[in-house]
Parts: C-alpha cells; sequence; structure tokens
C-alpha cells in the first residue's frame, strides 16, 4: 500500500511550487539574517557584525517603530475582534437587511488599501474633512487626526479596523452559522436568555473562528506598511512610524544593511508573537 | 430531529400571542444599525463617487453636497490621459501581472495541495511548516532585490510575476488542500489501477474536479494581486512599470490641488474589485472564510 501511494502521489508535482517558493521566498529570508550583518550595496558586503542592530535600538526614531508596530497591531486586533463579533451575532439575528449589511461592511476589505488612504486622509481633514465637520455639527471640535503625533498612529489603526472589520465579521458569522441549533434550543428549554447564549454558547463555541481573526489581524497588523505609507509616511516627526515604514526609509537612504536588520526584527517579533500564540490558542481549542 | 418538532410548532403560536409593540423595538434597531452602517461605511464611498464628478475648485470644499455642475467626462479624461496615458498602461500591467501569476498559482498550488493533502509522514510534516510560516512570515525585502537582480529578473515583469506566485503560494495551498481532503481517495486508485501515472492521475482526473476552488483562488488572488501595492513599490519600480495602485500614489502628490481628479482615480481603480464582488460576492466570502480557518 505504500508503494502505492509514492507511486501516486509523487513529490515530483510539488516540484514546480517549491522552485518558486524556495529561490524567491526561503533564500531571500535566510540570507536576510546574513546580510543583516553587513554593510552593502547589493553587489559589496562588509561584515560588520552586529552594528546595525545596535543602530537600530539606540536610535530612538528607529527603536520607536518597534514599540508602534505591537501597539498598532495589538489595538486594530483588539478593535477588528470586538467590533466583528459585535457585528457578526448582530447579523446573525432575524433581519430584513441582513444581506445588505452584511456587503457593506464587507465591501472595504476588498478596496485597495491605497485608495481607502486616500480618502480618509480627506475625510479626517482638520478644517475641512467631513469627519470634524460632523463633529463641529454637534458642537465638539475635533482634533488634527493625521497631523497631531499623539493620535496619527491610532487614526490610522481606526481606519484599519475601518477596512477589515468586515473580514473578521464573515469568518465569524461563519463560526456562528456552524454551531448547532439545538444548543440555542436547550438553552431556552432552561430558561437562559440572550447574554446567557451569547456568553454560553456563541462566544466558547465559535473559538476556532475568534482564534483564526486573531492570529491573522495580529500578524496583518505587525506587517502593516502601505496604509501608514499612505496616511502619513511615518509622521509627523516619526511618531507613527512602523517597522515595516522603517525598512522602506532605510531602503530608500541607501541603508540595505540596515534595512535588513529591521525586516529580520520584524520576523522575529511576528515569530515571537504568532507562533506561540498559534500554540496556545490551538491547545485550549481541544481542551474544551 | 423529533425534538425540534414541537418547538417549530409553539413557536408562530407565542409570537401571535405577543403584543405589537415588541416587534416595534427590533425594527428600530434594525432602522438603527442600517443607518449607522450606511454612516460608516457607505459614506465615504458616496464622498468618493460624488467628489470626482466635480469641478476641482468645488471638490476642494471636500463637501459631500452633489455638484452644482457634472464635470464626469473631463475629469475621467483627463484622469486617463495623464501623462502619456499613464493610467492605461498601468491597467495594461497590472492586467498582465494579475492573470500569469494567477495562472501559475493555479496549476503549481493545485498539484502541490493535493499531493500535501493525501501524503501523510516527516516529509509533509515539514513541507506544512514551510508554508505556514509562509503565511505569517514577512517576506524580506532588500535580499529579494538581490535575488532578483542575481537573476537579472528585478524590474522586469517575470520578476513581479514570479514574486507575486511565490508570496500566494501558502494561501492557494491551504484553499486546495482543504477542498481535495473531500474527493474521495477511491477516485485516485481508480485512475492509479486504471494505468495513471501521478501526473495523468492530477490532470486528467483531479484537476477538472477542482474547478469550485479553482474560481475561488482566482477571484481572491486577482483581487489581492492586482490591489497589491507594496511589493510593485519595491520590486518593479520605474516610469514604465507603473501600476494601478502606485500610480494611484504618485498622482496623490501630483493632484494636490484637484482632489476631483483624484476622487476620478480613485473611482476608476475600485471598479475592478466591485464588478467581482457583484458577481462573485458568496463565492469570494466563502473562499476568505475556509481559508484563513483552515489556517
Amino acid at each position: 500500500m505504500l508503494k502505492l501511494t509514492k507511486s501516486m502521489y509523487s513529490y515530483t508535482l510539488i516540484i514546480p511550487a517549491a522552485v518558486i517558493y524556495t529561490v524567491f521566498f526561503l533564500i531571500p529570508t535566510f540570507m536576510s539574517f546574513f546580510f543583516s550583518l553587513t554593510r552593502w550595496n547589493l553587489v559589496d558586503w562588509e561584515f560588520i557584525g552586529l552594528d546595525n542592530y545596535i543602530m537600530f535600538f539606540r536610535e530612538p526614531a528607529l527603536f520607536n517603530s518597534i514599540k508602534n508596530t505591537l501597539i498598532y497591531a495589538v489595538i486594530t486586533c483588539g478593535l477588528k475582534v470586538i467590533f466583528g463579533l459585535l457585528i457578526a451575532v448582530f447579523l446573525c439575528s432575524k433581519l430584513k437587511t441582513k444581506g445588505f449589511l452584511r456587503n457593506a461592511v464587507f465591501f472595504p476589505t476588498l478596496v485597495s488599501t491605497i485608495a481607502v488612504g486616500i480618502t480618509f486622509s480627506v475625510l479626517m481633514h482638520p478644517s475641512n474633512g467631513l469627519i470634524n465637520q460632523a463633529l463641529a455639527f454637534v458642537g465638539i471640535s475635533g482634533p488634527d487626526w493625521l497631523g497631531d503625533p499623539k493620535l496619527a498612529l491610532l487614526s490610522v489603526a481606526f481606519v484599519d479596523v475601518w477596512k477589515g472589520v468586515g473580514f473578521a465579521t464573515v469568518i465569524f458569522i461563519a463560526g456562528i452559522m456552524s454551531i448547532p441549533t439545538h444548543y440555542y434550543e436547550a438553552l431556552e428549554v432552561d430558561g437562559g436568555n440572550k447574554l446567557n447564549a451569547f456568553w454560553h454558547i456563541t462566544l466558547p463555541l465559535s473559538r476556532p473562528a475568534i482564534n483564526a481573526v486573531i492570529i491573522l489581524a495580529l500578524i496583518g497588523g505587525l506587517r502593516t506598511f502601505d496604509l501608514i505609507w499612505t496616511m502619513t509616511r511615518g509622521g509627523p516627526g516619526f511618531s507613527s512610524d512602523l517597522l515595516a515604514s522603517v525598512i522602506y526609509k532605510q531602503y530608500q537612504g541607501g541603508f540595505y544593511g540596515l534595512a535588513t536588520a529591521g525586516n529580520v526584527i520584524q520576523f522575529i517579533v511576528v515569530a515571537l508573537i504568532a507562533f506561540p500564540l498559534y500554540k496556545f490558542l490551538n491547545r485550549k481549542e481541544v481542551d474544551i | 430531529m423529533r425534538k425540534e418538532a414541537p418547538g417549530q410548532i409553539n413557536a408562530p403560536v407565542i409570537s401571535k400571542q405577543k403584543p405589537k409593540k415588541k416587534q416595534l423595538v427590533p425594527f428600530l434597531i434594525e432602522v438603527f444599525a442600517v443607518l449607522i452602517c450606511a454612516i460608516v461605511f457607505l459614506i465615504p464611498f458616496y464622498f468618493i463617487i460624488i467628489n470626482s464628478f466635480k469641478t476641482s475648485k468645488e471638490a476642494a470644499e471636500m463637501s459631500m453636497s452633489l455638484p452644482s455642475t457634472y464635470q464626469i467626462l473631463a475629469n475621467f479624461t483627463e484622469v486617463l490621459t495623464t501623462r502619456d496615458n499613464m493610467l492605461l498602461l498601468a491597467y495594461y500591467n497590472s492586467t498582465v501581472i494579475t492573470v500569469f501569476s494567477v495562472a501559475v498559482l493555479v496549476i503549481v498550488c493545485s498539484m502541490t495541495g493535493f499531493i500535501l493533502q493525501r501524503r501523510s509522514g516527516k516529509g509533509k510534516t515539514v513541507l506544512g511548516f514551510a508554508v505556514l510560516s509562509g503565511l505569517m512570515v514577512p517576506p524580506a525585502i532588500v535580499p529579494t532585490i538581490w535575488v532578483l537582480d542575481l537573476l537579472g529578473l528585478f524590474k522586469t515583469m517575470p520578476g513581479i510575476i514570479s514574486i507575486m506566485v511565490a508570496l500566494g503560494i501558502p494561501f492557494s495551498i491551504i484553499l486546495y488542500s482543504g477542498f481535495i481532503a473531500t474527493i474521495p481517495k477511491e477516485i485516485d486508485e481508480a485512475a492509479v489501477l486504471d494505468g495513471c501515472g501521478s501526473w495523468r492521475l492530477f490532470f486528467k482526473i483531479i484537476f477538472p474536479l477542482l474547478k469550485p476552488i479553482h474560481s475561488t483562488v482566482i477571484i481572491i488572488s486577482s483581487v489581492n494581486i492586482f490591489n497589491d501595492f507594496v511589493h510593485p513599490l519595491y520590486f518593479f519600480p520605474g516610469a514604465q512599470n507603473a501600476t494601478v495602485q502606485l500610480t494611484l500614489y504618485n498622482f496623490m502628490s501630483m493632484y494636490n490641488t484637484s482632489w476631483n481628479l483624484l476622487f476620478a482615480n480613485v473611482l476608476l481603480i475600485t471598479i475592478p474589485p466591485f464588478i467581482l464582488f457583484m458577481f462573485f460576492s458568496k463565492k469570494i466570502v466563502a473562499g476568505m472564510t475556509s481559508g484563513s480557518v483552515k489556517a
């Protein structure tokens, strides 16, 4: 039987994908560990040990990006989970406009990030922007969303949630729909209310969907580049720089070694968070 | 089944007994939700459309009011013809990149997904881990340029297509193996007994059975690749190499004073994903959910 398996499912079929993946993804990834220890210009390289990393951790503008990346990832992930779950539970109740609402929430996921970034830069304009004009209408003077160093990162995170919450929502809807209805019927017989149903049935049983969203949103947040680059370019100053935008700036400046060190730090941050979290969440799932 | 029956019979009876007031509250909640949803999710799109129809002076006010004079044709012609029809060139480039990348992805990932799903053992575990890490780890930018440069593919169409394929491989493989798990192995065995080898078995028997998942992979990858900004920015620079998203980004500074043109451009770029969404929204949602939950 083993012989049959081997001849039926020959590993030669995976060669094309393996070659492309190795050459254009795995080799650059492994080489980045070496090149992050050098000063290089794509042709010549000079080994300088850990200098790039020391630079990265000493320079506040660079180090700050690590902190910002973590803040950004946690905020966007948390808000996507919370809002996504609330919208999904709402959309799973009996509604006439269910299809319309789901489509409206989901569509931004498919729109290009650049288009969303440009549109919201205009909507967030401090004086003429629609958001502050609406706030002024109810008597609040809105802040300079993208120009205030304390606020810029959060404003972009908000736009990220706007764009991504639809994706979280559809995953949650799929999770909730897969819960057998007899659980809810049993609860009804026992006299539980809707809050009980959410807390004791919906939440624990849509755990796999919640885990998937947490992992995907967190990784997406840690890798974000296009939205921050379109809306603030890491500014004002370096206040909203993320790891990915620092990598781009160093690359543009010709500091390839430093840019690559930033890349390696990004891998390490992603790996340190994503892999343990993945294991942790999946183990919990089995326990229940 | 029987247990459900009494509940189903009872339900309408109870609701008939309820006073009308009780039905008013959920109705109001729904109206409220639709309003909030319209404000939060639809106004930005309305804003894009309405401003792309205005004159530049009126668009500068950044307001939601309807345009006093509609300047639709002039705006869109200007956006399309700026810088020697740059946007048209970008559309051409993006289309070529998308079509070729997706075609390669469909063929190589369905093959790999098939083998990875059917095999077990150590080799499979290692490969599975490689696929999973590709979903998580971001690409190493400068070393990738270094590899492209060594191969003479930097700033070329085949280069950017290879990158798009490499980065799309993990997600597509996961979609394919998830679907292939539902195809019974008996089909493979019958084909092999009839004298098919692995390649013939796959392309003659399995590949045609994958139609539903092919279309999911095609739609989702097309949207992702067409909308991609970061990778063309790094791996496909140069004026002749414009892609749709990069053009939009470049026009952002150029159209600083004429928001109407910028929004006309945004609108033109949002149309292709919107059309896909109109026809395939169910497929897109189903594909994204199944792919990510299995990941």
